[in-house]
């Protein structure tokens, strides 16, 4: 087992051996969710906290289903409902989740960075569930899985990432972790979204779709937001559409057995055609199905690996009903 | 000659003005300069003798540039705090900028902080007036009567003046009062959404990058409008390589403009920004090891005229929280001298050239009687021990403020005494004892 961070807050400077340790576990744990009973009790009796500053739907819901089916209790925070309209920062929210003795927290947070002061602050791990413009480094993971399932391997492979790199959490994971494995990445879009200085992190920047694409094992689409559009980053969606949304066309350039991922939710006509979304090389579903074993994976990890540390304390009497085995299966 | 004055006796003095370190005795006498002796040029005679041997004697150190938060912010930072803190960094005057609750844009307040400054009676302060009433860069504030009452520039630090035709008559305006106009040059256009330096550092943090333009495009702007008014135009906290050059255009062609650094962007990079350390977040943003180059190259030319420290004290809450919601600052009263005596040692510059930038080169900019050891000057003299090392713990600050980007450097020289007006207002010597008469 090569795991060793104590936290996931992103995956830059996470080595390849320690990714393809998480994606392994992940890719065995993937036969629980095929199951007719789908829990073991690997994590009975510990808590996970989803705290999530931003809406979301499909990551929150991924790694709710994750932590029960591995049986641990979980908990969702939502910015609205908890005490930060009542002005409490961020800190002193973390100290008093800390202080219920949670096994892991799950943080999205629109503020990049928001993880690493969490974890300056405290002792349970910190699994990072996308921090502003920074990392979503579980959302890279279960691309990484997808890729390896359908193509067997990350190395050697052309990775295409189309869309707002500039703002895109997704992209910046997506890079780090390819990087690291081997793969080349080249990142697609408009110069107002798509730095020079992302060449410094080893990608390939192109302006023009089909330039972009053309021989591609892999193409990634990111989801536009339409907020973009009033801070002159591209005129209009519709002009946006016409130079970057992914056509059957423009599929037709790369290799042929190419796969298509979104990380979700798609915009349908915008930056993807329904006719990409729904054809034969994409492979968006699996996604889907990934991210809970890739977030099962991260649980069992790093709950894991704390409960080894603990373990060089002291037992602690008071709790004698604490098994590490039995229970339903 | 005979004198029931002071002397400071067996020091390295520095003279900024001259350009030279010697050794020597500083003659003092009714709180002012008689002048640098050789011994026995003087009679020990009723006199009291501070003995400096073995430490570098100073003109008192300026610092053009602080906030010292009050009015308003008195949990951030009071008068008598920022004067100890000044004190104990070797600093005997100050000019402290006017973005306090009320702001400093009318002689009221103005009276208020020389108020607070006399009754902490400790370094001077200077009060620096806000351009535009409320800092809100529309209307002019009343410069007239804050200048009367006492202030040695304008600006709104920290709310850059976007609309040129203001700065432009604000540069006209203050002519007829001969103080310049201090700008915080920053485009609020350019630099939306952002929190650091514009870079490869920011794009892998996921940070707003603050981009090198937009600082130059307005230094290029209030040069033309120099050029237009003839105003006196001094540049606050110059950050880039690309500003070094554009004041260094504009002093070749002899137009009436001066600038600043803090010793911050003379030692940090956007680097220091990794793991969102908030004591890296500043206002411009630390730039790049080229940037840092340039500025210390414009600071040993004389491109750059004065060290200020932006001195910006904040309560650790307003720090300990995500790195785009932090207050931007640092303090720098209490680290500014051996980060300069550090640059002397690294040969940026001779050490009376660098010390020159914190003592008569801010004090022409503002016009204080300040930063020389001319005879008949006020006596405000520093007394370094430059062997002395120690480390940066804030804690120990005598600022309220406690966010530093240096916590933990190992720092060689240290102040000893400071004298504020012939008196003997911060002593540390270890043999503080020794003072004695004769």
């Amino acid at each position: 087992m090569a795991f060793t961070q104590r936290h996931l807050l992103g995956l830059e400077g996470v080595p390849a051996d320690e990714i393809t340790a998480i994606l392994d576990t992940a890719a065995s744990f993937k036969e629980i969710s095929e199951r007719d009973i789908k829990k073991v009790p690997t994590l009975r009796g510990k808590t996970v906290i989803n705290l999530f500053y931003e809406v979301s739907t499909r990551t929150r819901t991924s790694f709710e289903i994750a932590a029960k089916r591995l049986s641990a209790d979980t908990i969702n925070i939502s910015a609205s409902a908890s005490s930060t309209c009542k002005g409490e920062t961020l800190a002193d929210t973390a100290r008093n989740l800390e202080a219920m003795r949670p096994d892991a927290i799950v943080v999205r947070h629109p503020s990049s960075g928001a993880c690493h002061l969490l974890a300056r602050h405290l002792s349970c791990p910190i699994l990072n569930a996308g921090d502003g413009c920074h990392e979503h480094p579980t959302q890279a993971l279960l691309d990484l899985l997808t890729i390896r399932g359908h193509l067997g391997r990350i190395a050697g492979l052309t990775v295409a990432i189309v869309g707002d790199i500039l703002h895109s959490r997704v992209a910046r994971s997506n890079l780090h972790a390819l990087r690291t494995l081997g793969a080349t990445v080249r990142l697609v879009g408009p110069p107002t979204l798509v730095p020079p200085e992302l060449r410094a992190l080893g990608a390939e920047l192109h302006t023009r779709l089909d330039e972009g694409v053309r021989d591609a094992d892999v193409i990634m689409m990111l989801r536009i937001q339409r907020e973009r559009q009033g801070a002159n980053f591209f005129p209009t969606l519709d002009e946006y559409a016409q130079y970057f949304c992914l056509t059957e066309e423009a599929v037709r350039l790369a290799k042929p057995q190419v796969i298509i991922l979104h990380p979700g939710p798609l915009n349908r006509g915008l930056e993807i055609a329904s006719a990409v979304a729904d054809g034969p090389y994409s492979v968006i579903m699996d996604q889907v199905t990934n991210g809970v074993a890739v977030r099962m994976a991260l649980l069992y990890l790093l709950i894991a690996r704390s409960k080894a540390e603990d373990a060089l304390e002291p037992e602690a009497l008071a709790e004698p009903s604490r098994r590490r085995t039995g229970g339903r299966g | 000659m005979s004198l029931a004055g002071t002397v400071i006796a067996g020091g390295t003095v520095v003279d900024p003005v001259a350009g030279r370190a010697t050794l020597g005795d500083v003659v003092i006498k009714d709180g002012r300069l008689v002048g640098v002796m050789r011994s026995g040029e003087w009679s020990a005679e009723g006199t009291t003798v501070i003995d400096a041997r073995g430490l570098l004697v100073l003109p008192g150190l300026v610092d053009m540039h602080v906030h010292l938060r009050e009015p308003g912010f008195e949990y951030k930072e009071t008068i008598a705090t920022g004067v100890q803190a000044a004190l104990a960094g070797g600093f005997t005057s100050v000019a402290c900028m006017g973005n306090t609750e009320p702001p400093n844009d009318s002689a009221a307040v103005t009276q208020y902080i020389l108020d607070r400054a006399r009754v902490a009676d400790r370094t001077r302060v200077y009060p620096i007036g806000a351009l535009s009433l409320g800092l809100r860069g529309e209307r002019l504030a009343e410069i007239g009567e804050m200048h009367r009452a006492g202030i040695v520039a304008v600006s709104d630090d920290g709310h850059p003046v976007m609309d040129a035709a203001l700065m432009r008559r604000a540069l006209e305006y203050t002519c007829m009062f001969g103080i310049p106009v201090i700008a915080h040059e920053q485009d609020e256009h350019l630099a939306a959404g952002g929190v650091m330096h514009e870079g490869v550092t920011a794009l892998r943090l996921g940070l707003g990058g603050i981009p090198v333009a937009a600082e130059e495009v307005m230094v290029a702007r209030d040069i033309a409008l120099v050029r237009l008014t003839g105003g006196r135009l001094h540049v606050a906290h110059v950050s880039s390589a690309r500003t070094v050059a554009l004041l260094r255009e504009a002093k070749t062609a002899g137009l009436p403009v001066t600038a600043e650094v803090t010793p911050h962007h003379l030692f940090l990079t956007d680097e220091a920004v990794a793991d969102y350390g908030t004591h890296a977040k500043m206002a411009p943003p630390l730039r790049t090891r080229a940037d840092v180059e340039a500025l210390r190259a414009a600071l040993a030319d004389g491109t750059i005229d004065a060290i200020a420290t932006d001195h910006a004290p904040h309560h650790h809450d307003e720090k300990e929280v995500e790195f785009d919601q932090a207050a931007n600052g640092v303090v720098g009263l209490e680290t500014a001298l051996p980060l300069v005596l550090r640059l002397a040692g690294e040969g940026v510059a001779d050490l009376p050239t660098l010390i020159a930038r914190m003592t008569c080169g801010p004090a022409r900019i503002l016009g204080l009687p300040a930063g020389t050891l001319a005879p008949g000057a006020p006596a405000d003299l520093t007394l370094v021990d430059p062997e002395r090392r120690w480390q940066v713990e804030a804690r120990h600050f005598r600022s309220k403020g406690r966010n530093t980007p240096f916590e933990g450097w190992e720092m060689v020289g240290r102040v000893q005494a400071v004298l504020v007006g012939g008196r003997l207002l911060y002593d540390e010597r270890p043999q503080a004892a020794a003072l004695r008469s004769a």
